[in-house]
């Protein structure tokens, strides 16, 4: 700071790399997103057959990842986990993306005394920390997999019902709804042909940016034991399962926390150049 | 100043108690209750009558209102029962392990506004200089990281390779809080430097800053006396915000580093369905989260000369 030159006037040129990046990381994350999907068919090995002949074996060219305790190869392990890591978090951020959008509009579009009780309702969502509410409803529901997506779901649609109602607020004083409106239209139709296609920019922007975020947080779930459980093969499961041997065997969990990291900067990425391409203002902020 | 707060303390009765509501029906929705689980847990066979008498003797065949404001009178009194497993007073419990996890949080949040205001102002007025590509990088780096995986990774390299620090904490003391610390503030500094960085910087773009330089002004004192003060109402606000994912994130940090807090507490509460436990937690934590917001909210008040003088914008 002793030179101490605020560049206010010094603005590169800059080329703007938004649509390479956008090609670059939608790739990326097309990418692991068939991996989930073909998992079952790119594992080397069966990831659930034990072989103790070989278990607690380093990472080497017969198992690039190494082996766990009951032999199982790491590296199938890592892939089949990508199906319920990724897979489960597409769907979460799909389901909270659509109930908070269908709340939102309702509010906004409805109005009166059911946009007040609603927003009322997300109030209270919103006035607890997230994942200390995601703890307690998985531990209500009682652990596994589909239980801490219920969770996560339950914390998370009051920010997508905020975005959605405030966009459709905005769109019902455009000219073009009105007249739609005085058209005769039927509202069924408005908020499908008109309405959503008009506020679902913010709202996807939104959805995108939050897959990391979710990714990790369903994985947390996992690591305590609140979500997918062992034998079944997830990331953060893995993990909290293989802990007590990292000093001997530290393969086993950094593998697949490993591939937590790489999935998630891909979609942190993916979802900052989707963000910077919808906004161009807000580039290289 | 006086009738805002009156205001927003008013504001505050229907949060607090669709929050108590709420986790009191999450509970009592539960699939099995606690006595079903505490007597599968002694193991053996249990005739219906001693369960509906230890039912009874829980409040637990009351209609589920009365259970509630019950419940209710009972907290405001500093009363949240016995918890079902050890049968000792939850609310004491609770509040036995809770200055260790404030302890936690308040020592990452000093971390975190340690790391991330000095390197969040640098990498904003290093404005694309390769400082700021680092920073950038790393706080990339630090946002894409789940937590508990730091904690493993520092586990590996601090314990078990160098050797510097004991893999888990004995007691509360502060060696054995630096790396829970440094976790949760690595992962909290990661995004909060961005959002710093992102408020200064749009700050610096503000046509005073030009005028100022323009007039001759050191950069230091634009800096320092004016872009940063005028940034700082933003920065505490983004700071009280993020305290919120902290009390979570404690939740697995306390329970990797076996620090005994309220997070290791509601954890071990929920693998028991230990029910009045995980009630006070949650209840607490999101009286605790509200107080936080209300106090942030009252200093942006406060601080602010435009609001404080009752100037509209």
């Amino acid at each position: 700071m002793n030179r101490s030159d605020i560049p206010v006037r010094k603005q590169k040129i800059r080329r703007d790399t938004t649509k390479l990046r956008l090609i670059v990381f939608g790739t990326l994350a097309g990418l692991l997103i068939l991996c989930s999907i073909f998992s079952k068919y790119l594992c080397p090995y069966d990831p659930y057959l034990q072989d103790l002949s070989i278990a607690k074996a380093p990472p080497g060219s017969a198992h690039l990842f190494g082996t766990d305790r009951y032999g199982r190869d790491m590296l199938s392990r890592v892939i089949i986990g990508s199906r319920t890591s990724i897979f489960s978090t597409l769907l979460l951020v799909a389901i909270i993306t659509v109930t908070g959008t269908l709340i939102g509009v309702l509010c906004g579009w409805h109005g009166k005394k059911l946009d007040t009780i609603l927003m009322r309702i997300s109030d209270i969502f919103l006035a607890f920390p997230g994942l200390v509410f995601a703890l307690a409803v998985a531990g209500v529901l009682g652990g596994g997999l589909h239980n801490a997506i219920i969770a996560l779901a339950a914390i998370s649609w009051p920010k997508y019902a905020r975005i959605a109602r405030s966009q459709t607020l905005a769109q019902k004083e455009t000219t073009y709804l009105q007249a739609a409106v005085l058209s005769g239209s039927s509202t069924g139709k408005i908020i499908i042909r008109h309405l959503i296609p008009n506020i679902i920019g913010p709202i996807l922007v939104t959805a995108m940016l939050d897959i990391g975020t979710m990714m990790m947080e369903l994985a947390g779930l996992s690591f305590l034991g609140l979500g997918a459980k062992p034998p079944m093969a997830e990331w953060g499961s893995m993990m909290s399962d293989s802990r007590s041997m990292m000093a001997t065997l530290p393969w086993i969990t950094f593998a697949p926390g490993l591939a937590i990291f790489i999935s998630v900067m891909v979609f942190n990425l993916l979802g900052d150049t989707i963000r910077d391409y919808a906004d161009p203002k807000a580039r290289g902020r | 100043m006086k009738k805002y707060i009156v205001k927003r303390l008013l504001q505050l009765i229907p949060i607090l108690l669709g929050i108590t509501f709420l986790s009191f029906a999450m509970m009592r929705m539960a699939g099995s209750d606690a006595i079903t689980e505490l007597y599968s847990n002694q193991g053996g066979a249990v005739s219906a009558e001693v369960m509906n008498e230890a039912r009874a003797r829980l409040g637990l065949d009351k209609p589920f209102l009365v259970q509630y404001a019950s419940w209710l009178g009972g907290l405001l009194r500093g009363d949240m029962g016995v918890s079902y497993v050890s049968g000792k007073n939850v609310f004491q419990t609770f509040i036995s392990k809770l200055p260790a996890t404030l302890l936690l949080t308040v020592l990452s949040v000093l971390l975190t506004i340690l790391i991330s205001i000095p390197l969040g102002v640098l990498a904003a007025v290093r404005h694309d200089g390769i400082v700021d590509y680092f920073l950038r990088f790393l706080s990339f780096i630090g946002n894409s990281l789940p937590n508990f995986f730091v904690a493993l990774l520092l586990m590996q390299l601090l314990s078990i390779r160098l050797g510097w620090l004991p893999v888990i904490s004995g007691g509360t003391s502060l060696k054995s809080a630096i790396m829970p610390t440094l976790t949760l503030a690595i992962a909290m500094s990661a995004k909060y430097l961005r959002q710093v960085r992102a408020t200064v910087l749009e700050e610096l773009h503000k046509e005073y800053v030009a005028g100022a330089m323009a007039r001759g002004v050191r950069s230091s004192v634009i800096l320092w006396k004016s872009v940063f003060r005028s940034s700082l109402l933003t920065i505490v606000t983004l700071l009280a915000l993020s305290i919120g994912s902290l009390l979570g994130g404690t939740a697995i940090i306390e329970n990797i580093f076996l620090w005994d807090g309220v997070g290791k507490l509601a954890v071990d509460a929920i693998t028991m369905r230990d029910y009045p436990l995980i009630q006070a937690y949650v209840v607490w934590m999101a009286i605790i989260y509200v107080l936080i917001n209300l106090i942030t909210d009252l200093l942006y008040h406060a601080l602010d000369p435009r609001i404080r003088q009752g100037v509209s914008e």
